[in-house]
């Protein structure tokens, strides 16, 4: 093998090339995000096993002869070792095949990519309201402590907090919806528009912008403004009195009186320096939170009749639908991973330390 | 020498639920274009001072005083605002520890650059070029590579120096050092020391220098301050601290070891509860 000088040069001080490092770098991460993923296949798998839940009776239904039982058995392939079993069970994930859903009789991942843009819809909304008004006011009570505005920010965030979320959802309804009637109920969009924009993300607000329909997405917002802003209230609360600590912490460090003794305005103390330490642990919790409206709020896409991914596993559970139970664990989970991945990278960018 | 600062009757509080420390207990003193030491033990209201002259006190501390002047100017009559004029452009601080001092985050050129542009009309280019000019006064070798560097990519001694580059670069008429070699390694104490006595030399500024290292203050100041419990309680010509009479005084003399004559036990600093009680003393010359 020939050696080329500078490759000789990194050779000899014992460390390989600046763009191998961080590709090798990258390959770590895709080990672990891979390994994940296959631990978070084998839990599917074995709840899949250990539910008392016979697959081939639900196929077969109760009055098949034995013959038939044994036979469909065979066809799944439960005859065969629990490992091969488990191989086959990738081999079919990877193809992108989650089995049938026996509630809906369509292939799971139909049903998912139907119900996932919902979720993805609402959550994304919801994390937008929580985090463009949620970072402003708990910077805005950290750099007041322990004046008025302060106090109501705290206690905006302890009641968003405390409240059940389908109290806030029902009185949501009856007050925007029954009484004042400023937005739409419950659902997606209403009756009439249903289906009229060619599904093309599964988002009704980014499919109608796609199609040029202006009603249908001004329909659309009517619907989901509710939804989004009680959920987003919540994560409001949450990511408000982190961001408030976090802040408080980061004022209280040596670098923003370096700053002041700078002679720079507190606008740009609070902004351009501590802020931009606060944003590095910040980014975990806005992950985290967006990561947890993206499993699905059962609560709220019941009140709302929401056709998202949690309602969907909530059904399927209650009538023992394996396979889409299964499957919306699996999507779920690789979602968790997906922004987690995410929220690692935005950490290296903000932080030069984490490099 | 005319009189760059002048302070008079300074006092700093801090008011709890149920009591009121006083940090600083009517402190005065002037300054000219000289380096003035102040030394003290923890607590003893030294860095309060400081940070009071740059009006950086923050509720729930305050401060008052009777005179607050930089080379003519009211500095308490001053409003928030123009107070951020004078602050980093005419006085300035370098703290402890750079460790902590500069921004984790932010690329330490920028950092020297954003103090150049906070008093000056210049745009990015231009304030890149002085913050490198800075790095090079103090001499760091690379400027190019350092001004991208961020502050844990550099060592103490490395970080004291763009420290003293970035409050140095708006060419403030008074740095206040506040502790500035603690944090450091001995070997690089005296290194960093000369390379901010060179640039105060130079520009001819006025340097109140804090420290709680008698011997430090002696060689390195022309004129030394002792403070205790929030008071003047001493003032000399530095290099005549070994006259020095007040008992407090005296004591930190003797509690330090001496080379050349070894002692089998070292005197322990007795404090007497009747200094707390003495007035200060007025160190205006």
């Amino acid at each position: 093998m020939t050696v080329l000088p500078h490759e000789e040069k990194h050779r000899r001080r014992g460390q390989p090339p600046p763009f191998l490092a961080s590709l090798s770098r990258l390959a770590g991460t895709m080990l672990s995000v891979l390994l994940t993923m296959i631990g978070l296949l084998a839990i599917t798998f074995i709840i899949g096993r250990v539910m008392p839940i016979d697959p081939v009776l639900a196929v077969v239904g109760e009055r098949a002869s034995p013959e038939i039982y044994e036979a469909t058995r065979k066809a799944m392939g439960l005859d065969r070792p629990i490992i091969v079993q488990f191989g086959l069970y990738l081999r079919d994930i990877f193809s992108g095949d989650l089995g049938t859903s026996t509630l809906t009789a369509r292939p799971v991942t139909e049903d998912i990519a139907r119900v996932f843009p919902a979720t993805l819809e609402l959550a994304t909304i919801a994390t937008l309201i929580g985090t463009l008004l949620g970072v402003p006011m708990g910077v805005l009570a950290a750099v007041k402590q322990g004046r008025l505005v302060d106090q109501i920010i705290r206690l905006v965030g302890l009641f968003g907090y405390s409240m059940p979320i389908f109290w806030l959802g029902l009185m949501g309804l009856l007050v925007f919806y029954g009484i004042l009637g400023w937005v739409s109920g419950p659902g997606r969009i209403d009756v009439y528009y249903d289906g009229i924009v060619p599904s093309v993300t599964g988002m009704i607000l980014v499919d109608s912008l796609l199609a040029g329909e202006r009603d249908i997405f001004w329909n659309a917002v009517s619907h989901i403004v509710l939804p989004a802003s009680i959920l987003g209230y919540y994560s409001l609360a949450y990511i408000s009195r982190m961001t408030r600590s976090f802040m408080l912490e980061q004022l209280g460090q040596e670098y923003i009186i370096t700053a002041r003794v700078k002679g720079l305005s507190e606008w740009a103390v609070i902004w351009r320096h501590a802020a931009r330490n606060v944003l590095v642990p910040l980014i975990t919790v806005i992950a985290l939170s967006y990561a947890n409206l993206l499993e699905g709020s059962v609560l709220t896409e019941v009140i709302f009749a929401w056709p998202g991914i949690g309602s969907y596993i909530t059904t399927a559970l209650l009538s023992a639908d394996m396979n889409a139970v299964m499957g919306g664990t699996i999507v779920v989970g690789a979602v968790f991973i997906g922004i987690n991945l995410f929220s690692d990278l935005l950490y290296k960018l903000v932080d030069p330390r984490a490099r | 020498m005319s009189t760059l600062l002048s302070v008079e009757d300074l006092w700093v509080r801090f008011r709890g639920p149920n009591r009121v420390v006083e940090a600083v207990r009517g402190v005065s003193f002037t300054l000219g274009r000289e380096r003035l030491g102040i030394v003290g033990e923890s607590g003893s209201g030294k860095s309060m001072t400081g940070r009071a002259i740059l009006r950086l006190i923050r509720p729930p501390g305050e401060m008052s005083a009777r005179r607050l002047e930089l080379d003519g100017t009211d500095l308490l009559a001053l409003t928030e605002r123009q107070m951020r004029a004078i602050r980093g452009h005419r006085i300035s601080m370098i703290m402890q520890d750079p460790k902590f001092s500069l921004n984790p985050v932010v690329r330490v050129g920028e950092q020297i650059a954003e103090a150049y542009r906070a008093h000056a009309r210049v745009d990015r280019r231009e304030a890149r070029v002085r913050a490198l000019e800075m790095l090079h006064a103090v001499q760091i070798r690379d400027p190019e590579r350092v001004y991208d560097a961020y502050p844990h990519e550099v060592s103490g001694g490395m970080g004291q120096r763009i420290m003293i580059a970035m409050m140095l670069v708006p060419e403030p008429d008074l740095l206040i050092a506040d502790e500035p070699t603690s944090a450091l390694d001995v070997t690089v104490q005296m290194q960093v020391l000369a390379i901010m006595d060179k640039l105060v030399r130079e520009k001819g500024m006025g340097l109140i220098f804090i420290s709680h290292d008698l011997n430090l203050v002696a060689s390195f100041c022309d004129r030394v301050l002792i403070m205790y419990a929030g008071r003047i309680v001493e003032t000399c010509e530095a290099k005549r601290l070994h006259e020095a009479r007040h008992p407090y005084t005296r004591g930190l003399l003797a509690s330090l070891p001496q080379i050349d004559k070894p002692v089998p036990r070292l005197a322990v600093l007795e404090r007497d509860a009747a200094w707390r009680k003495q007035g200060g003393i007025d160190a205006s010359v």
